[in-house]
């Protein structure tokens, strides 16, 4: 008897001990999705007050929405713009920086110095600098006898500006995850190669840092797949989705609906899918991390 | 067909000085153990040998010829870690294959997955397979070819590394600690197993440890290392019987060598109140290097303990306590009349020590000298000669 008394105290105990994570969790994660997707099977609106259930309604319509369609292209090409530089350029940095003796720490700050300032306002520095008219990029490119680039203003280049502002943003903090697991990569395993004949630089990465960085690079792989899914603040400050929807992403889409246009039901269609596409990415971490870890 | 020369190497890191002007020569088909305490500079000697780290002056010479220059696949040497640093993501087969798809194949065919795709990596894969398979043969590590390192246990893992360095036909195998990382029981299976890999391959061998017992059973010849200086190079019996400094003969030897204070007096040693028949030059104190079992016990107050003539001198010990090590004992003692007189004595547990409790309850005991097992040195550590020893011995035995 005596036992099962303790065992029940013991549980109850265990329920109040996870009872603050839990509820701050319904609160902050649960409820709200919960909400959200109700809300998405509505025509709710902020501007009346009356509002009809629609069922799938908002769903049928993001799927034949033109505009819809837009902002999920330029979204994918804007991550086909940004991914590979954000992940290759990190890991050139980070190797190159690894093998630094003297400058490597003063290197370490110079690259992590973007991922401090607050985006909003070096988009802000970013707009003056790619300024079409009086930027120094451009001023810069016309003294040596190139013509300037219309930054923000040429649908066909908005997206690769874009890009070289978040590149320039997040490739710091990818060089420092990369670092961390180049350090964590024991230095005989180097030095056994280095007897084997895989002395080739070449060798030496294709033989041991990349297979021994495989955690870290799916890790950098996927936080910058999600980084790229989520940009917004550039282009709600520099573009506002223009030159004629040419930089107009999903998320900047689910704003305008929401906020902009008042249309909350649809707004919230859009943001599960959203949520649906970050949820795949976390999956796909989780799911090939523990397989790619061999020791 | 390799011969080792080291010479006059010198290696700092920073200000601290590693390697003071060490010179060494290892003979073709020789096993030679650097051997000293952790921080005496031998992994840093083997490093260098192996072309991991260079040294600040001083050549390296293989057959003759200097390597210095040479970088390490170059050198064919072929290096076994103290953790083995075999690749985790690869195979046992991979890990055994790699110094031979690094020699075999060109750059362009070593990269991911051109092995299979081009011509050159075909045609080279029946050799690597087929060399590889031939040493874990070998090593009786064939069933284990397609695990990861992480599957295996130490020992395996102990013989992956040896193979991966095998399998590539070395001149020269260096051998850093490899057997730290095993157990006790393991450890003494695979020093016979290196002893035997060095006897069928009659390859060079440079062998680095800490452990006097590995180096001593296992080797040709010793190199004593000690803060970056070489002590002394010699057979196992030669430093443990002869050594060059109190610090080799502190060093060989368990348990350790007993030190005991003597003065030199009227050409003679005096021990205590015993003059022992030893003839030394000079006069002052003198150190008395007396192993553990150059000491015989031959009576416990009230026990015979020891058949046969005497004819050494005798000296009487304070007995302290006794441990029993089971086929032998180590009598804890000091010197009566001795200030800096402790003294282990390592006995055979026969006769008289089978009695019960006769040895236990004894305060005192008598024991015997040989003059020929003692050792002398001076007052900063040098071996001193004594003096027609010979004679003196043959004195005795007539």
């Amino acid at each position: 008897m005596a036992v099962s008394t303790l065992q029940r105290t013991q549980t109850r105990l265990a329920y109040w001990l996870i009872f603050p994570a839990t509820l701050l969790i319904l609160v902050i994660y649960v409820v709200p999705i919960i909400l959200v997707f109700l809300a998405s099977l509505t025509d709710y609106t902020l501007v009346t007050d009356n509002y009809a259930f629609v069922g799938l309604e908002n769903y049928r319509k993001m799927f034949g929405d033109e505009v819809f369609a837009n902002a999920l292209g330029n979204t994918f090409f804007y991550a086909l713009l940004f991914l590979p530089g954000a992940f290759i350029i990190s890991l050139v940095l980070a190797i190159a920086i690894q093998e630094q003796k003297q400058f490597r720490s003063v290197l370490e700050v110079l690259y992590f110095l973007p991922v401090t300032s607050t985006l909003a306002a070096m988009a802000l520095v970013w707009a003056a600098l790619m300024d079409s008219g009086q930027g120094v990029i451009n001023n810069t490119l016309e003294t040596f006898g190139i013509p300037g680039v219309n930054w923000f203003g040429r649908e066909q280049v908005v997206l690769y500006s874009l890009a070289i502002i978040s590149l320039w943003s997040i490739i710091g903090f990818n060089m420092v995850l990369f670092l961390a697991g180049l350090t964590a990569i024991p230095r005989n395993l180097y030095e056994a190669a280095a007897m084997d004949g895989a002395d080739h630089p070449l060798d030496k990465f294709f033989r041991v840092t990349w297979p021994m960085l495989g955690p870290t690079a799916m890790f950098v792989a996927v936080t910058s797949s999600i980084t790229a899914f989520k940009l917004f603040d550039t282009v709600a400050i520099l573009t506002q989705g223009g030159p004629d929807r040419a930089s107009e992403v999903f998320l900047y889409l689910a704003f305008l609906e929401g906020f902009e246009y008042f249309n909350m039901g649809y707004s919230a269609a859009l943001s599960l899918f959203f949520l649906g596409i970050i949820f795949l990415f976390a999956l796909f971490q989780a799911l090939f991390t523990d397989r790619n870890v061999h020791y | 067909m390799a011969q080792l020369t080291l010479k006059s190497i010198k290696k700092s890191f920073g200000e601290t000085a590693v390697l003071h002007d060490i010179s060494l020569d290892v003979g073709d088909g020789e096993f030679v153990s650097l051997v000293g305490q952790s921080g005496c500079g031998k992994s840093t000697l083997l490093r260098i040998i192996a072309g991991l780290e260079a040294p600040d002056s001083g050549d390296v010479l293989i057959d003759g010829k200097s390597v210095v220059e040479t970088v390490p696949k170059d050198r064919n040497i072929a290096m076994v870690f103290q953790d083995y640093a075999l690749y985790p993501h690869m195979s046992v087969g991979e890990n055994m294959a790699m110094p031979l798809v690094m020699a075999l194949l060109p750059l362009y065919a070593r990269m991911p997955m051109m092995r299979s795709l081009t011509p050159m990596g075909r045609r080279a894969q029946p050799e690597i397979v087929g060399a590889v398979e031939k040493v874990a043969k070998q090593l009786r590590i064939d069933h284990l070819l397609d695990r990861k390192p992480a599957q295996l246990s130490g020992g395996q893992r102990q013989r992956v590394a040896l193979g991966r360095a095998l399998v590539r036909d070395p001149k020269i195998f260096l051998m850093d600690e490899p057997l730290s990382n095993l157990d006790a029981k393991l450890r003494v299976q695979v020093r016979t197993e290196i002893s035997e890999l060095h006897a069928s391959s009659g390859l060079t061998f440079v062998y680095v440890t800490h452990d006097q017992v590995e180096a001593m059973t296992m080797s040709n010849r010793v190199a004593l290392l000690q803060t970056g200086h070489l002590l002394q190079v010699g057979a196992p019996n030669t430093l443990y019987a002869d050594p060059a400094s109190l610090d080799v003969a502190r060093f060989i030897g368990s348990p350790e060598i007993n030190v005991t204070t003597g003065e030199r007096e009227r050409g003679l040693v005096r021990l205590g109140n015993t003059l022992l028949p030893i003839e030394l030059d000079g006069s002052g104190p003198v150190q008395i290097g007396i192993r553990p079992e150059a000491i015989t016990v031959i009576n416990a107050i009230g026990v015979a303990a020891a058949e046969g003539p005497i004819d050494g001198p005798v000296l009487s010990i304070d007995k302290r306590r006794i441990e029993d090590l089971g086929p032998e004992i180590l009598i804890h003692g000091a010197f009566t009349h001795v200030t800096d007189g402790l003294v282990r004595i390592r006995a055979q547990k026969t006769g008289a020590y089978r009695q019960d409790g006769a040895l236990a309850q004894a305060k005192s005991l008598q024991v015997e000298l040989d003059p020929a097992d003692l050792l002398f040195f001076d007052a900063e550590g040098r071996r001193l000669q004594p003096r027609a020893l010979d004679v003196l011995e043959k004195a005795g035995a007539a």
